[in-house]
């Protein structure tokens, strides 16, 4: 058993970190993600582990220095929130290019531009489709609880270095600043130069005379090699699906179904419990990996409901996924709050009965 | 034919030999126009690593424009920065590995425009890097337009009128105004059009890697060059044009030593 505390979301990212042997961590302030970055500062894990901590003049520097770092194959991490995030999607879609693992953190709050500071999940597209130019795909991990906000740092990093792919952690606002008691993995040693040379022998660590130099780029003028390389990214993005990760719960006799994740998959479950108090049969879906989706899962169980409720806080992203898994087969509704705004429990059961179960 | 050959053979003996490549410059040909300064700054670099024999531990960031390519000319481990980021990856480097030798190659167009607040802040910092500026007023690689380095009047691509301050701004003296900052420990401005330049160059580069050698923070080398495709010159022309034009606005020599200021600015 490790040890337990009670703490916020963004501090548990925080002491994550430093326990998942991260090598570096670059950050900008901005709300509601600031903690994380006050946190290890506060925290100097320079003392601990020897993890530099650096606060940036901006995003745009900060998953730069992810790039320097992560192409060199140290573990590398930022976080920020949605305007922040924008900032950063030239960084990151150079970083997919030239195949450099690092770990992103995404606090969302609610946009479009300088928008809100509350909780929102509106960033889904964003996340899950590319987000910056060209052809890639973030490994994308969606924790609901304060736990998985310190247990997918240690996963984030694992992913992030077996596919040399950024890995984002798409949290909000609530899972951010909310605290709940957390049991905190034992901390795992910073990796020596001799370990990050045999396990990434790719990384830019010096020429030494036994090996060709290594160059981390996302340039080829050559379209066919260029081609090739997009080739052997998708190849990459499909393996992926080796790591799909979901949880079911009550779907075993659900008649219908609610897909949602994050804060929202929190507060669907809560919703469960008072539709099933009036006799509605309804389970719940969460994608906790959003990209790769786990579309066969979700596939599966939809043969066996009447209905879905899509519920996020957004107009309406995550659906999108959810209808092409299901193959519009079954009805598929969207509902959620939007700018910052949360739907509350009885929220989302008037909408499953109004949209979903009153009519199917 | 074989006559010629075998004469040429006579004189190539290694006792003969005065000057060679430096090993740390690959055998790929250069991707630069004929008369270029980029080939030699190049060359002053890699003869810098070599004899320093530090080329198992040093990392270098090629930008965006002209050099882009710049890691196929260097035999070294190296990275591609996003156009303007090059200073916020060797920041990076540098603090995750304090061992290793970290020098950025940059234009104008990638460290004083859109690099221009990742520059600032890493010479700010003080980070203990190497950058060396690549200054030759116009976007080289995209074809000629104007750089935040464009002289006053100059014709290019994007200012076909000649650059009017009133509306497209002065040429920026950055080399000058990160000299301002406390962060940065030597900055200089040289030039490579001719050889008592390219000694002096040479110097200066082998200085620079010596204050990181030493910790003593981040070195600034600006070299002013020519781009006689951009200008549209002889290569001649353009080093003839650049002493009477560019050295106005760009004047060469030392402007911080050992952390002090030797120029009034």
């Amino acid at each position: 058993m490790g040890e337990i505390r009670l703490m916020m979301g963004n501090e548990a990212i925080a002491e994550a970190a430093v326990r998942a042997g991260c090598d570096g961590y670059f950050g900008y302030p901005i709300t509601p993600q600031s903690e994380v970055l006050e946190y290890l500062m506060a925290e100097n894990p320079y003392e601990r582990t020897g993890m530099v901590v650096l606060q940036a003049e901006s995003e745009v520097a900060s998953i730069n220095m992810l790039y320097g770092g992560g192409a060199a194959g140290k573990r590398v991490m930022t976080t920020s929130s949605s305007p922040g995030i924008s900032l950063m999607m030239e960084g990151i879609s150079y970083m997919a290019g030239a195949e450099i693992p690092c770990l992103i953190a995404n606090v969302v709050r609610g946009g479009p531009g300088l928008g809100t500071i509350q909780p929102s999940q509106s960033d889904y597209f964003q996340a899950t489709k590319g987000g910056g130019h060209g052809d890639y795909y973030l490994f994308v991990l969606a924790p609901s609880s304060v736990q998985e906000m310190s247990d997918f740092v240690k996963l984030g990093f694992e992913i992030a270095f077996k596919y040399r792919n950024p890995v984002m952690i798409l949290s909000d606002g609530v899972i951010g600043q909310v605290m709940e008691k957390v049991e905190l993995f034992d901390p795992i040693p910073r990796r020596t130069e001799e370990e990050i040379i045999k396990e990434c022998p790719w990384a830019t660590t010096g020429k030494t005379p036994d090996r060709e130099r290594n160059i981390i780029t996302s340039l080829d003028l050559d379209p066919i090699r260029q081609e090739k390389h997009v080739m052997h990214l998708k190849e990459k993005y499909d393996k992926m699906k080796e790591d799909v990760m979901w949880e079911n719960i009550k779907t075993d006799d659900a008649e219908y179904l609610i897909v949602a994740y994050g804060s929202s998959a929190r507060i669907s479950q809560k919703t469960i419990d008072l539709a099933r108090a009036e006799g509605i049969k309804v389970g719940l879906f969460r994608p906790i990996t959003l990209y790769p989706f786990p579309d066969k899962e979700l596939e599966r169980l939809s043969k066996q409901v009447k209905g879905i409720l899509s519920v996020e806080m957004s107009l309406g992203q995550l659906v999108e996924d959810v209808r092409l898994a299901v193959h519009d087969r079954v009805p598929v509704e969207h509902y959620g709050r939007v700018g910052g705004s949360i739907h509350t429990p009885f929220q989302v059961l008037n909408a499953l009965k109004e949209k979903i179960v009153n009519k199917y | 034919m074989d006559v010629k050959f075998e004469s040429w053979k006579e004189i190539i003996k290694d006792e003969n030999i005065v000057f060679k490549k430096t090993k740390v410059l690959t055998d790929n040909v250069l991707s630069y126009c004929p008369g270029c300064g980029h080939g030699v700054a190049h060359r002053l670099i890699a003869e810098t690593i070599e004899e320093m024999g530090i080329q198992d531990q040093t990392i270098g960031i090629a930008p965006v424009g002209c050099s882009v390519l710049a890691y196929e000319f260097f035999d070294i481990d190296m990275q591609q920065a996003a156009h303007g980021r090059a200073t916020a990856l060797a920041t990076a480097i540098k603090r995750l590995y304090p061992n290793k030798f970290v020098f950025t190659y940059q234009g104008d167009g990638d460290l004083a425009a859109i690099g221009g607040n990742e520059t600032l802040h890493a010479c700010n910092r003080g980070e203990n890097i190497v950058i060396i500026f690549i200054n030759n007023g116009i976007y080289g690689m995209t074809g000629g337009q104007m750089a935040p380095t464009t002289l006053e009047g100059m014709v290019t691509s994007t200012s076909p009128y000649g650059r009017d301050p009133q509306m497209m701004g002065h040429p920026l003296r950055i080399t000058e105004l990160v000299a301002m900052l406390p962060g940065t420990y030597y900055v200089t401005r040289q030039a490579v059009h001719k050889p008592a330049n390219v000694r002096k160059t040479k110097k200066a580069i082998r200085k620079a890697f010596e204050n990181q050698q030493q910790n003593k923070g981040l070195s600034f080398i600006e070299i002013v060059s020519n781009c006689n495709s951009g200008w549209k010159m002889t290569p001649v022309e353009a080093n003839k044009w650049m002493e009477e034009n560019m050295f106005k606005v760009f004047p060469l020599g030392d402007i911080k030593v050992d952390g002090e200021l030797v120029k009034e600015l």
